[in-house]
């Protein structure tokens, strides 16, 4: 097997293909994980935790979209169906796609990846954990109350007045639920300035580091704000302060951008995470040096930079000035441009390498391509007069599938898959991966493709019912989900049985140059034996060498 | 059963215009997927692991290359923008000629009135190519009136007057959805647009009960509800004239000056004290929950209608 890789970073070996000291036998019980304060350990209780609400947003989504089957509302009422969409998008968005990657993947490797042995703060890291948990059991109260009715967007005064649905403890566990990112932004952002392995300096950094580094900072940065938000809000609902019903003197508008100047930012907070995975995919299975890799680097701070002043780009029909719109639409063009530069260094990353399809890079050729569509179709809202025939309809909702759930939900399990070797120590059944793969997607194509044709017909979001003529796209969309659902289901089995079953991984089963490759699988509690010392790139892949060894092989 | 369409009914001006621009753009959306698809494709087979392409000299970058893949997209994204404003531009402002028709949406439910007195409710009868333009309001949440046939959609905003016009140019009847979501019964707030020749358009709107035109109710309105006590040449009180107000500039007594829009008539009849009219006192009573949005609107048609004359 290939050790020239390794040649240029001091490292420590183990041998034999599992360790048997490791941070999984460390401590054993319940206790010994709800008090852990080992990195790794919360990465997996955050994985438990998000698996949680992604099965019930999941449902939410099965649920809509088999009343979608028909024109008629005939399954479910109305308000069922307004608080399964509303479900959906809170716990999609606060509760799985915005913990996913960082704070599972993330926690996991960042530490190992620069050297470190833990993060910055490890009780922080527990206490923000709990805090998640305990916004979690306030959205569930409110779910298990009788639900919430406003959409993930809690748009005034619907919100403040009329809803009377548990619209405050569905607030609150989003509150919370926003300090918990925050604590672990600066907990990540602290980890990276100061832990970093002697030699490690920044421009030597994995690009998975600086994406997790550029979200964390927006994490940062744009939380505050979303907690500002729902407190405005709250205080309006429950005493009547006008601040956004303009019966009561308020600006119904204003909470349009307050909430966009945090949740479009937040939409990178759901990508950029994603496409640090997709850095490390594929040079890792390309066997090559990643293309462009400053560029590569500095796209994700600039996108973490402009995503801040695009928010404007969801209120051109709002009665927000024409003028304002004008510059929303140019600067939301421009964000567009360092999500490109990274899909053409990705694509000229596969030029003279030496590719292998294994599951991870399934995932990550298939993020490229859902992900691009995904862009591409950005574009058409971006455009002024476009988006006004198409805001608020399918067309939306498709597009921002395609980045959220075709990008971020394909690299989180393409990342899932390659770390879940060191994560457990075992591999899972690659048939199997690859086939989950596959399938995700066709499904999640057959699923949102049709909705892209059904919005720029003019079917608008959030309808129990709808015209007939409508009917047959919606009816393929939902024979896609149960696709797409296959497709979720089987990693589930399947790495639930590699647990005990899985073939043993060893260090590095990828052949891959990282740091967090260079100790044993598990890792052992401190992660490293030495601390390892870094002296080039974290990526000296070789296609060449690579074809050589199999020409002496074959 | 409707046949099977990729795109809705073009049935206004508008639809034409971004419809040429929506299939600009997804030939741009191709070329770029061809563009990125391609070559991955293409590497994904030759550079495959076990094939003995040539891998030597591997590029790990070049300014060059990544220069020209930033700029050539910013000078497509610039060239796309300013298509799309332009149109915006068009789609945004009504113009002046336009038939007006005066819009509330409630919870779920659209009510209409044409200027001549018409009342409709979650229908919409317009004439075939006339610019019609719609003032709109809401009176509890935010809604949004689309016609997906017309490619148009504008909120629909509580406490705000928002705008949207159209020509139509096929007739038919298409869908008026509520785009915006309202609560409860949001998928149940749509209705239809009826497009007539203008001469059915002229008899319908003359038929049935008829009723007065939207300037008469609103000088009606201007008399019964004791506006006209004090807005005029003899009043007891000191008070400001109307005639010739309408988008003229008004001086406030904060200093700042003002345009006299619709937005600022419907200020000063319900939170007079906001903008005071320089050189007045603030006695104006609040008609805020007196009066309802259509009587509102009406008063405005009439203040409007006025604003031409010079004060007498
Ligand atoms: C008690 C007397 C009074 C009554 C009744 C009254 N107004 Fe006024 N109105 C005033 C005074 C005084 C001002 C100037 C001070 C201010 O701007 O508030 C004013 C200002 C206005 C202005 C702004 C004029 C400008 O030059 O800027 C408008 C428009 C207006 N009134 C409309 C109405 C309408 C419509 C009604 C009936 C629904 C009404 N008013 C009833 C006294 C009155
Ligand atoms: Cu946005
Ligand atoms: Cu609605």
């Amino acid at each position: 097997m290939n050790t020239s890789s390794n040649a240029t970073t001091t490292i420590v070996r183990h041998s034999g293909a599992y360790a048997l000291d490791n941070y999984l036998t460390a401590g054993q019980g319940v206790k010994s994980w709800l008090l852990t304060t080992d990195h790794k350990r919360i990465g997996i209780l955050y994985l438990w935790t998000i698996l949680v609400f992604f099965l019930i947003a999941a449902v939410a989504a099965a649920l809509m979209r088999i009343e979608l089957l028909t024109p008629a509302g005939d399954l479910i009422s109305s308000e069922t169906y307004n608080k399964l969409f509303t479900v959906h998008g809170v716990l999609m968005v606060w509760f799985f796609l915005i913990p996913s990657i960082p704070a599972v993947l993330g926690n996991f490797v960042i530490p190992m990846m620069i050297g470190a042995r833990d993060v910055a703060f490890p009780r922080l890291n527990l206490f923000s954990w709990y805090l998640f948990v305990a916004a979690g059991a306030l959205a569930l109260w409110s779910l298990i109350h009788g639900g919430v009715d406003t959409g993930w967007t809690f748009y005034t005064p619907y919100s403040t007045t009329y809803a009377n649905s548990h619209v405050i403890s569905m607030a609150a566990g989003i509150f919370v639920a926003g300090f918990s990112s925050i604590i672990t932004g600066i907990n990540f952002i602290v980890t990276i300035h100061k832990m970093r392995a002697p030699g490690l300096r920044w421009f030597r950094l994995p690009l998975f580091i600086w994406a997790l580094y550029a979200t964390s900072l927006i994490l940062v940065l744009a939380t505050p704000v979303l907690a500002i938000t729902l407190a405005l809000m709250s205080v309006e609902r429950l005493w009547g302060v006008g601040i956004f019903d303009p019966k009561l003197g308020g600006d119904p508008i204003l909470f349009q951008h307050l909430f966009w100047f945090y949740s479009h930012p937040a939409v990178y907070i759901m990508i950029l995470p994603g496409m640090g995975v997709i850095s490390e995919l594929i040079t890792c299975f390309s066997r090559k040096r990643i293309f462009g890799y400053a560029w590569v680097g500095c796209s994700s701070m600039a996108i973490a930079v402009l995503g801040f002043i695009v928010w404007g780009h969801h209120m051109f029909v709002s009665s927000q000035s024409i003028y304002a719109g004008m510059i929303f639409s140019l600067l939301s063009f421009l964000v567009a441009v360092p999500s490109g530069v990274k899909v053409f260094n990705w694509t000229a990353t596969l030029y003279k390498g030496s590719i292998t399809f294994q599951t991870p890079m399934l995932y990550a050729l298939g993020f490229i391509g859902l992900f691009t569509i995904g862009g591409l179709t950005g574009l058409c809202v971006a455009t002024l007069a476009v988006d006004v025939h198409v805001h608020d309809t399918y067309f939306v909702i498709a597009h921002f599938h395609y980045i959220m759930v075709g990008g971020m939900v394909m690299a989180f399990m393409g990342g899932l898959h390659y770390w879940w070797p060191k994560i457990t120590g075992r591999l899972y059944p690659e048939f199997w991966g690859k086939l989950a793969a596959m399938i995700t997607f066709i499904g999640f194509n057959l699923t949102f493709f049709p909705q892209f044709l059904l919005g720029y017909l003019g079917m608008p979001r959030r309808y129990h019912a709808y015209p007939p003529e409508f009917q047959m796209l919606n009816v393929l969309s939902t024979a896609g989900a149960s696709i797409l659902g296959v497709g979720y289901v089987l990693p589930l089995i399947y790495f639930l049985w590699s647990l005990k079953r899985g073939r043993l991984a060893g260090p590095n089963p990828w052949r891959a140059t990282g740091l967090e490759w260079q100790t044993s699988s598990p890792p052992p509690v401190h992660n490293f034996e030495a601390t390892p010392i870094a002296t080039a790139s974290p990526y000296l892949y070789d296609a060449e060498a690579d074809r050589d060894l199999h020409m002496a092989n074959a | 059963m409707d046949k099977f369409r990729l795109i809705p009914p073009q049935a206004s001006t508008s639809a034409h215009q971004i419809d040429w621009l929506f299939i600009a753009l997804v030939a741009i959306m191709l070329f770029f997927l061809i563009s990125v698809f391609f070559p991955i494709t293409w590497f994904a087979i030759k550079y495959r692991s076990g094939s003995d392409a040539n891998r030597s000299n591997p590029s790990h970058g070049s300014n060059l290359i990544e220069i020209s893949w930033t700029t050539l997209p910013i000078v497509l994204s610039v060239a796309l923008f300013s298509w799309g404003a332009v149109a915006y531009y068009h789609i945004e402002r009504p113009p002046p000629n336009a038939l007006q028709v005066q819009i509330v949406g409630k919870q779920w439910m659209w009510k209409l009135q044409h200027a001549e007195g018409k009342r409709e409710i979650n229908e919409l009868h317009v004439p075939l190519g006339q610019p019609v333009a719609l003032t709109m309001t809401s009176q509890d949440v935010i809604h949004s009136f689309f016609v997906p046939a017309f490619r148009v959609k504008q909120d629909v905003v509580p406490g705000k007057y928002t705008s949207e016009w159209f020509k139509a140019t096929q007739l038919g009847e298409y869908h008026i959805f509520c785009s915006q979501y309202c609560g409860t019964d949001h998928s149940g707030m749509i209705g239809r647009v009826v497009v007539m020749e203008p001469v059915a358009y002229q008899r319908w709107l003359t038929a049935g009960e008829g009723g007065e035109s939207i300037v008469v109710s609103g000088r009606r309105l201007f008399l019964d509800r004791g506006c006209s006590g004090c807005h005029a040449v003899n009043s007891k009180f000191h008070t400001p004239l109307l005639e010739g107000l309408f988008d003229k500039p008004v001086p406030l007594s904060s200093g700042e000056i003002v345009k006299a829009d619709e937005q600022y008539l419907r200020d000063s009849i319900l939170l007079p004290g906001k903008q005071i009219a320089a050189g007045y006192d603030n006695i104006m009573p609040s008609y805020a929950g007196q009066l309802s949005e259509e009587e509102i609107m009406q008063l405005i048609a009439y203040l409007k209608s006025i604003g031409d004359k010079t004060s007498p």
